[in-house]
């Protein structure tokens, strides 16, 4: 049960990253970026077709499955999972695009800027245990 | 709902405009400062309306999220929602929301060399953010247009970048 997390900003590239358990271990970090960064193509598909912000599987690799999640600022927040968890998911996501939220009104965080802060890292991990 | 003082909000922007006008040489320049302020405000509130008052749900039509703007927005920045919301009739990639007196504009007063001058070119950094952000570039100004019985009515001009209405058109076509 290891997952890959990633928010992505608006100009492509991942502002947050965690691997969560150890997904894809042979094949190495820079695949899960290349497989999300892959998937990124399908969500810009998807999203006009949806008020939704939660994109359900987006993208299919290998028997690893890409889920995404879409926020009011084209902030996406992607997920490379093994199992599917549809529920456990979407509040996965509600609840770090919350965490989100409450990072962007920083007034000394700029939009598209890397999330460094250990404390928002922690948090992210306990809600992943919390639903995935 | 919290309130702010209001002289305490016109001090802060009296004086954002008056730090704004040291350093620049112009009246562009000067409506492009007060833009980038309100474009910074725009991103936050965008993230933080669309969270509190839309749960999960995004704008993904035009008209949709210019409705948003005008209801929505408004009356969380200004307690009433914006007073008009109309299409211009030259031009498809136009909009223009008005409001006969702007709060921020309304203990700013222009002198006579500066009529071209709309301070409300905060309020159009915000909106602009704010279409930015949800998948609709657009270039954003404020202009006092006056009507009857308002001589301090103020528009915000919307104009959508290409792509965009292209896109609506290809969805509106599906």
């Amino acid at each position: 049960m290891s997952y890959y997390f990633a928010i992505v900003g608006t100009r492509d590239s991942p502002i947050y990253e965690a691997a969560i358990g150890n997904p894809l271990k042979d094949d190495g970090k820079h695949l899960h970026q290349f497989v999300l960064h892959a998937a990124l193509d399908f969500v810009d598909d998807i999203m006009w077709t949806t008020p939704n912000m939660y994109l359900r599987v987006v993208d299919k690799f290998n028997d690893w499955f890409v889920s995404a999640f879409v926020s009011a600022g084209n902030i996406r927040f992607m997920l490379l999972h093994d199992s599917k968890n549809e529920d456990g998911i979407r509040n996965f996501f509600t609840d770090v695009h919350e965490l989100y939220v409450k990072s962007l009104m920083n007034p000394f965080y700029e939009v598209n800027d890397p999330i460094d802060n250990p404390a928002f890292d922690l948090k992210v991990r306990t809600i992943a245990r919390r639903y995935l | 709902m919290d309130q702010v003082s209001l002289s305490a909000f016109a001090f802060l922007f009296s004086e954002l405009v008056q730090y704004s006008q040291k350093h620049v040489k112009g009246i562009q320049d000067l409506e492009k400062r007060l833009n980038l302020v309100g474009y910074r405000v725009g991103q936050r509130l965008l993230e933080l309306l669309v969270f509190r008052d839309r749960g999960s749900k995004r704008d993904v039509k035009l008209l949709n999220a210019l409705l948003f703007i005008n209801t929505n927005v408004w009356k969380a920045l200004f307690g009433k929602p914006a007073d008009s919301l109309e299409k211009s009739s030259e031009h498809d990639d136009e909009y223009m929301i008005s409001d006969n007196d702007l709060v921020v504009n309304r203990y700013i007063s222009i002198p006579k060399e500066m009529s071209q001058l709309n301070t409300g070119a905060f309020i159009a950094g915000i909106v602009e953010a704010m279409l930015d952000g949800s998948g609709f570039p657009a270039r954003v100004t404020a202009h006092t247009v006056p009507v009857a019985g308002f001589p301090f009515r103020t528009t915000i001009l919307i104009k959508f970048d290409a792509k965009v209405m292209d896109r609506e058109k290809r969805l509106a076509d599906k």
